[in-house]
């Protein structure tokens, strides 16, 4: 039986190069995908298309495709990446320039355009699912626009045999599943089909998270050799069943463990994932492992796609202030809690327009609030984190100045200050109807 | 009655959707996911979490793959690229449920 044999180089824009080297160099792939984008990723990558046209694509396109061109021409398998981010065409070129250079030659790159949508925004009237308010009171303050979009949009590109397919924002799982309903001649109303890829996919596209990655706790879920993590392939059957395993030698685990948990990763009902291609079914999928680190996935399905395509639009949202202070030794705990005292009779002294503030002790109370408290030891040491938000950038400035100025000021033994003031891009998310995008596709050859 | 924490039992993964926030709680033995069903309801989640999370919890069951799938609204105010948090996508939060003690039978 034919098995197409797809991997994972990259589950977020900056993950391990070395690692996508290893699967593309040793994993017999007939395709590599790299998933390199994220809702805040696209919304800075169009803030760097407004400042230079050249720009706008992913970070470290450069260096992922310097990497994996000449592996691409040498092993015979074909990429396809998001890295085009907010700007596929200028991707496009960059990549025609790295193929050149490293005489990755002949090449057939193709460029997705058609997500960015930010133009179309004042003719659709839609809600934003956060906020409940309807799109149009977001659009003077939107940045970017980008709509979903999914096999259908990819697949004319791998009729046309291209090489490496670089598009904007397309559903993560669409990235993976394009391969399979074009080797398998799936129809694209076959739910069946279309769901079971659509799980693969799932599984694939976090890249380690389902090799070992986001998973130790020593003594409970040990991993081997993380340092050197494997990142995932699946083996695709054309029953839309496969095997999640990853290339042997390298670090990692793949097990019904590790397969459950990134089944199940940011998803709400399981038995109604949403993409632009299916409404996929993972509520009665199985796993079992085959061999060591060869999990069997069976029990996909799928029902008809969703009317609509998700889009999200990013939006300014003012300054983030955020800055350190440490304390360490005796009463390190209540110095701590002073340092907080001075910081907001400062803020309220000085009149900062802060829409919001917060603090945190970090060793008691940052990352889950009052949860575990029966347990809490007396730190040795803590830090306070103080993060503000304004609409100016002096008042976020000053906020963690004055965090600054603990050292001369506040409790004593301050240690290891940092601070520093970031632009906030919200993103929020809407639906907008499939007919207000125009896919195309831009081919260049490289000879 | 003997009482364990969730984490001598299960494990879990954190996602995040803005201001939703959904925890997978997974037995490492299939023969406890009756226990879990029965004890780590979506009130009893939503009361351990308290202030932490504003809106309701939602809990499904995937009978088969033995495993719960809750879904957290209101966690993040703003969402990972606006929230305050430290920890403004929320990965840490698996480790709050493991926190949670339930009665073993």
């Amino acid at each position: 039986m034919q098995t197409i044999r797809i991997g994972c180089g990259a589950g977020y824009a900056g993950d391990r190069i070395d690692s996508a080297v290893d699967l593309a160099r040793y994993g017999k792939l007939h395709y590599l995908v790299l998933e390199c984008l994220a809702e805040r990723t696209i919304a800075l990558a169009h803030l760097n298309r407004k400042r230079d046209a050249g720009l706008g694509y992913g970070q470290f396109l450069e260096e992922r495709m310097t990497a994996l061109l000449p592996l691409c021409k040498e092993k015979g398998f074909k990429i396809i990446t998001n890295l085009g981010a907010a700007n596929p065409l200028a991707a496009l070129e960059k990549t025609v320039e790295i193929a050149e250079k490293t005489g990755a030659t002949p090449l057939r790159v193709a460029a997705v355009l058609g997500s960015d949508v930010l133009e179309k925004l004042p003719g659709i009237d839609c809600r934003i699912w956060e906020t409940g308010a309807s799109l149009s009171d977001l659009q003077h303050k939107a940045i970017s626009a980008d709509a979903y979009l999914g096999v259908e949009e990819i697949l004319p590109a791998l009729q046309a045999g291209a090489d490496v397919i670089i598009t904007g924002r397309v559903a993560d799982p669409s990235l993976f599943l394009a391969p399979m309903v074009y080797e398998f001649s799936w129809p694209l109303d076959d739910w069946l089909h279309l769901g079971k890829g659509t799980v693969l996919a799932h599984l694939l596209e976090c890249a380690s998270q389902v090799s070992g990655g986001y998973f130790a706790d020593p003594g409970l879920k040990d991993v081997p050799d993380l340092a050197n993590v494997g990142f995932p392939l699946a083996e695709v059957e054309e029953t839309g069943d496969g095997i999640i395993t990853k290339v042997d030698g390298t670090g990692g685990i793949v097990s019904t463990l590790t397969c459950k948990e990134q089944l199940l990763y940011e998803i709400y009902d399981p038995s109604c994932y949403l993409t632009p291609d299916v409404t996929a079914d993972f509520s009665k999928v199985i796993f079992k492992e085959a061999a060591k680190n060869r999990v069997k996935v069976t029990g996909g399905s799928g029902s008809e796609r969703p009317p609509t395509l998700k889009a999200t639009i990013g939006v300014y949202d003012g300054y983030l202030g955020e800055a350190m202070v440490s304390y360490a030794g005796h009463n390190a705990v209540e110095r701590a809690k002073l340092a907080r005292q001075i910081l907001e009779a400062r803020y309220a002294r000085l009149c900062l327009d802060l829409k919001e503030s917060k603090f945190e002790l970090a060793g008691i109370n940052a990352l889950h609030g009052h949860i575990g408290g029966q347990s809490r030891l007396v730190p040795y040491e803590v830090i306070l984190r103080a993060a503000v938000k304004s609409e100016k950038i002096a008042d976020a400035q000053k906020a963690v100045q004055e965090v600054e100025n603990l050292w001369l000021n506040g409790p004593g033994g301050p240690g290891g200050i940092r601070k520093a003031v970031n632009l906030v891009l919200a993103a929020y998310s809407t639906t907008i109807p499939r007919n207000e995008i125009e896919p195309q596709i831009i081919f260049r050859e490289v000879i | 009655m003997a009482k364990v924490k969730l984490y001598e039992i299960a494990h879990s993964r954190s996602g995040d959707k803005g201001e939703i926030t959904n925890l997978s709680l997974i037995p490492y033995e299939d023969k406890d996911y009756g226990l879990l069903k029965e004890q780590v309801t979506e009130e009893a989640v939503k009361a351990h979490f308290g202030k932490i999370v504003t809106g309701k919890v939602v809990r499904y069951e995937l009978e088969i793959l033995k495993a719960f799938n809750f879904v957290l609204y209101g966690t993040r105010p703003g969402g990972v690229a606006a929230a305050l948090d430290f920890d403004a996508h929320g990965k840490s939060l698996s480790w709050a449920l493991l926190e949670m003690e339930i009665e073993q039978a």
